[in-house]
């Protein structure tokens, strides 16, 4: 029987039907060919771009797709501190909150990881022991990202040492700015050597800074053929961080280089995401530009600190039918 | 007396593609003065007269309209030079077609020559009068402006053979429009003879093209040819306006009624020329330069 | 399988909106049977519910409603700019109060998204009148002249594809330069126009400015008859267009019409893909493609084709088509049954014709009049469904080669309205624009549409402009 609602058509085509791209790999061969690489992908009209993000902003999401997506979020949480004044109780703190991010209702998933810096993954890890929460580590002198390579890749081992099951970079954009992309591909792939094998990695591109569209493309094409896990947005460091433009661009990116390479990368917006609304909005973004096969922690994270709360108050309400309060979350 | 020499006729022929052919139905029809005295034969045009007009109008359209807007003023007041300097001509023929005195025909002459010099300076302002950028409430450019609708079927004024003729030709390809033009029925020599000066003015062929015969026998084709896309009916009385403007219903070609005009002397406004543009509006995404940069 | 992330239903509530078991014709500041008593009903295209009973107007009604304009045109055509200006401001105001009554009163007659009557159709129609207001006591700078004059009466007929927004098309110009007028809404969506002659009494307009007569094509051919009407202004099909241009031939009525259209959307290999994308859909599938500026026809460059068909059908597998009110939905029902049964025709001849048809996976409701969102492949310009205007959510997929090629076909058509142009290139979109034989080209966007901007079509799609400055000229003596 027709149901009165709204209702979604099938999932005829997930993918492009157009074959892996041949010769992918020569596109890295010199500063060339990378950079006529780069400069050949599609435009992109700012416009049109951040129309189809507010577009997609007016989704309605209720009632049992609320409780879904609210519970997804959570678990896409990469909840971070990234403070001078970071301390072994803070993380320790950060960490107990990820696991239990509602200690009065045991069944609100676990965030996905906790980011921190290098020198705390060690305090990290022991505050989420016997979790599946993942520790991520900011790395590469972050978030500026100002220091040789040799101190980069000093920082990532550190961090992978201590036992990071995820790293964060940051690329060199001025490196990028100055149109000197094989600098900034061969440092991603180094980091990512650096990694080995047990550390996912994350490419931050500052989006803020790079500032265009077009840069944002260009980037993310340049990270993922570097061998990026993750492309994410920014360090939360700028004034200008996650938007819905900018991650659903990037989330074309990664749509757009599976279909050609079979090669499946995760986004990271991150950033300014601050209530449960905007973070379902990107869940929508999510949905409906790179499909569901992204809506799992594996493939979307959400960079956030205060964002968690405001998704658990709103999973309270949701529970109790009443509006929750800052005195009924946790505030670590 | 034994040394009068006998004059030459003028042989008068249409003016299409920038060519001066017979009528192909090979017939004529006698022209005589106010006072009923011949003057001369003028071509008879038929339907297939008014289709091959049609084809030279539209095949001239693309380059004329084309054109920059001060290249076709240049034209336009080549134009009126070459008038000047035939200005008797045409005060003679003007003064037989409407029984007027030579003074008062030399009045009509100058003011048509001086309508073309109107129009002549209106050719590359029109769109900056009836154009421009609107205001729309969004990160968008929008530019409206004027363009020409293309092949206008001109139904010249009956009794003002010449400057009338002159006042809603001249504003028809002032815009970068093309005309087929049916002169006054009774006064077909003036506008017959104007080809002669268009073709003498860098005026590429089929932008005017002229017509003589039974006004409502060229009418009618014209205003039911699905490749014309505006019609004038200034020479139309008013049965034949009705009728004329249901035929032109069929592929909604613009039409602008007959109007009753006291003097074809006054100042014309801009009226003749908008009755035969299209406006077009571009719009384009504008949008921010990018997102703020860093603040460390 | 069901989809992860299923969206839960999310109705707009139709509570907001309290529609009386019938109508009358909206005459002289009064609401009147039809002399003869005759109704006709108005139902949900979406569910076939019956909304409400309405008055058919005939020719003696036409009449009463004429009369009654006519005379309101002396003190109003006599009131200061400066005083109308305010009646329209007033109507501006209270159209943006009572906004989301409209758009669920629309939405329900119309068929088509409440996320379309919410955010396209009701802002713009607060904003035609707020921009025409200002107008009003502005007429001596329009460039008609130092103190252009009203024509008189003004008897509108429109469409059903926007209701309440070609109304406001057609009253606001005409009211600001001080016509009176008669208005005919379409007989399928005949509720929003009489909720505005609710507006206008609220706003205190004097009686018989504006009178809204509903009825079906008789009731719009009497009216553009009538006598005492001044300017006849029409928005609708091309054939009904050209049957007014007759009726009105040998008159002095100032016409205006707004016909159909068959715009091409032209697809460069260099375009911004993701926002062509996007720009597509719009172009054809807003308001289910009953839209005259469609972009019905998609011309590809050849060398991206398949990559963008790819991208097409992919986004086109994301449409949710279903409940109107549902703020979620994307594609609504089809105006009426009669208009279902020509899309259908189309699409079904499209198809014997030899064109490839594709549609993603798409549950229709089992009750009211809905059409899956279609795509045609392999298409030439000898194709039906690349020449006739099908006003349903159908595209038909073109391929050219060179830029020249794209103009030749876009411009290869009886109709002038719309076209679209995609490509990065600056200088290509200012060359394919100049050669364009339409009135309105969206470059690098599509489906805009602005009070300030004129509107409106070449060739078989009308003549006359609505919107901005030029949109004076309908209803001016000049």
């Amino acid at each position: 029987m027709y149901s009165r609602y709204a209702r979604r058509y099938a999932r005829l085509v997930t993918m492009p039907t157009t074959a892996p791209a041949p010769g992918l790999a020569d596109v890295t061969a010199s500063d060339s060919t990378l950079r006529r690489f780069l400069h050949g992908l599609p435009g992109v009209d700012a416009v049109g771009l951040e129309a189809r993000a507010a577009s997609l902003g007016t989704r309605s999401i209720k009632t049992t797709a609320k409780a879904y997506a609210l519970d997804l979020a959570i678990s896409m949480v990469d909840l971070t501190t990234l403070e001078g004044a970071d301390t072994p109780g803070k993380v320790r703190a950060l960490g107990a909150k990820a696991v239990h991010p509602d200690p009065t209702d045991r069944a609100t998933p676990a965030t996905a990881a906790v980011c921190v810096y290098p020198d705390m993954v060690a305090v990290a890890k022991e505050a989420v022991a016997g979790s599946d929460v993942k520790v991520a580590s900011v790395a590469t002198a972050f978030p500026a990202g100002r220091a040789s390579l040799a101190v980069k890749l000093a920082d990532v081992r550190e961090a992978v040492a201590a036992g990071a099951d995820e790293v964060d970079m940051v690329i060199d954009r001025g490196a990028f700015l100055a149109g000197n992309y094989m600098k900034v591909y061969d440092e991603i792939v180094a980091v990512k050597e650096a990694c080995g094998t047990s550390a996912r990695l994350k490419v931050i591109f500052e989006t803020g800074e790079l500032s265009t569209y077009d840069n944002i493309r260009r980037a993310s094409w340049l990270g993922m053929l570097a061998g990026a896990d993750f492309i994410k947005t920014s360090t939360g460091k700028v004034a200008v961080n996650a938007t819905p433009a900018n991650t659903l661009l990037m989330l074309e990116a990664v749509r757009d280089f599976r279909a050609q390479t079979g090669v499946q990368v995760g986004v990271k917006p991150a950033g300014g995401i601050r209530t449960a609304k905007d973070a379902i909005k990107f869940l929508v973004l999510v949905n409906e530009t790179a499909g569901e096969d992204w809506l799992d922690n594996h493939w979307f994270r959400f960079g956030a600190s205060s964002l968690l709360n405001d998704l658990l108050m709103q999973r309270q309400k949701l529970a109790t039918g009443r509006y929750s309060g800052p005195d009924y979350v946790t505030v670590d | 007396m034994s040394d009068a020499r006998l004059s030459v006729f003028k042989t008068y022929k249409l003016y299409v593609g920038g060519k001066f052919p017979r009528s192909e139905s090979g017939r004529v029809y006698e022209v005589s003065d106010s006072k009923g005295k011949w003057l001369a034969n003028a071509p008879l045009s038929s339907r297939k007269d008014a289709r091959d007009a049609v084809v030279a109008a539209r095949k001239a359209f693309g380059g004329w309209s084309g054109a920059t807007a001060y290249n076709r003023g240049q034209i336009l007041y080549r134009i009126a030079e070459m008038l000047e300097g035939r200005r008797d001509q045409y005060v003679q023929e003007v003064a037989d077609a409407e029984g007027l005195s030579k003074s008062k025909a030399g009045v009509q002459v100058d003011a048509a020559i001086d309508r073309w010099v109107w129009y002549a300076g209106w050719t590359d302002k029109i769109a900056q009068v009836v154009g421009g950028g609107n205001p729309v409430a969004g990160p968008f450019f929008n530019l409206s402006s004027p363009e020409p609708t293309g092949v206008v079927a001109v139904l010249a004024p009956q009794e003002s053979s010449f400057l009338g003729l002159v006042s809603v030709v001249a504003p028809v390809i002032a815009t970068g429009n093309t005309a087929v033009v049916i002169a006054s029925e009774k006064s077909p020599l003036p506008a017959l003879s104007l080809g002669e000066v268009l073709a003498t003015s860098d005026l590429p062929g089929g932008v005017v093209n002229i017509l003589s015969g039974r006004t409502a026998e060229i009418a009618a084709p014209l205003a039911a040819h699905q490749d014309v896309n505006a019609i004038d009916l200034a020479g139309a009385d008013e049965a034949l306006a009705k009728e004329l403007e249901i035929a032109a219903a069929d592929n909604l070609k613009r039409v602008l009624r007959p109007q009753p005009v006291d003097e074809w002397s006054a100042t014309p406004g801009t009226e003749r020329m908008t009755a035969f543009l299209e406006t077009k509006t571009v719009w384009h995404p504008t949008g921010s330069l990018g997102a703020s940069g860093s603040s460390y | 399988m069901a989809p992860a992330f299923e969206y839960a239903p999310a109705p707009e509530s139709r509570a907001i909106v309290d529609i009386a078991p019938s109508y009358g014709l909206f005459i002289d500041g009064e609401f009147a049977d039809a002399a003869d008593g005759k109704v006709f009903k108005t139902v949900s295209p979406s569910t076939e519910e019956v909304l409400s009973e309405v008055a058919e107007a005939g020719e003696a009604d036409v009449d009463r409603a004429v009369k009654a304009a006519r005379k309101a045109f002396e003190k109003w055509s006599a009131l200061p700019g400066s005083e109308r200006a305010k009646y329209l401001f007033r109507i501006a105001r209270i159209i943006q109060e009572r906004s989301r009554e409209l758009a669920v009163l629309e939405t329900l007659d119309n068929g088509k998204p409440i996320k379309e009557t919410r955010d396209a159709d009701l802002p713009l129609v607060a904003a035609h009148f707020f921009y025409y207001a200002g107008w009003a006591d502005k007429l001596g700078h329009a460039g008609f002249g130092t103190n252009p004059q009203p024509l008189g009466v003004a008897g509108q007929v429109i469409p059903w594809n926007f209701p309440l927004l070609m109304l406001a098309w057609k009253i606001a110009p005409a009211l600001a330069t001080g016509n009176t007028v008669v208005l005919k809404p379409a007989e399928t969506t005949p509720l929003s126009a009489l909720f505005f002659a609710d507006v206008c009494r609220q706003a205190g307009l004097p009686r018989g400015v504006v009178n809204i007569v509903t009825g079906d094509g008789r009731t719009g051919a009497a009216l553009v008859a009538h006598p005492d009407v001044n300017k006849v202004a029409f928005t609708g099909s091309t054939a009904v267009g050209k049957e007014i241009a007759r009726a009105v031939a040998g008159t002095r009525k100032k016409l205006t019409l707004e016909l159909g259209g068959k715009g091409a959307n032209i697809v460069f290999d260099d375009a911004p893909i993701d926002q062509a994308v996007e720009g597509i859909v719009n172009g054809i599938f807003f308001n289910q493609g009953q839209v005259c500026c469609a972009g019905s026809r998609l011309l590809v460059q050849e060398s991206i084709h398949d990559e963008l068909l790819d991208s097409l059908k992919r986004r086109l597998s994301t449409l949710r088509l279903g409940d109107p009110l549902d703020k979620n939905t994307d594609i609504g029902a089809i105006n009426s049954a009669e208009q279902l049964a020509r899309i259908t025709a189309l699409a079904d001849q499209g198809e014997a014709e030899g064109a490839e048809r594709w549609s993603p996976a798409c549950e229709l409701p089992s009750s009211g009049y809905w059409f899956a969102p279609t795509l045609f492949t392999n298409v030439t310009q000898a194709h039906t469904v690349a020449r006739d205007e099908i006003f349903g959510p159908v595209l038909s997929v073109l391929t050219f080669r060179t830029p020249d090629e794209a103009v030749a076909k876009a411009n290869n058509t009886q109709y002038g309205l719309s076209a679209g142009i995609w490509t990065e290139k600056g200088s290509r979109i200012l060359a394919v624009a100049n050669k364009l034989r339409a009135g309105v080209v969206w470059s690098n966007t599509f489906n805009k549409f602005d009070p300030t901007s004129p509107f409106g079509g070449y060739k078989e799609s009308g003549f006359g402009r609505e919107g901005g400055r030029h949109g004076l000229e309908a209803y001016l003596d000049v």
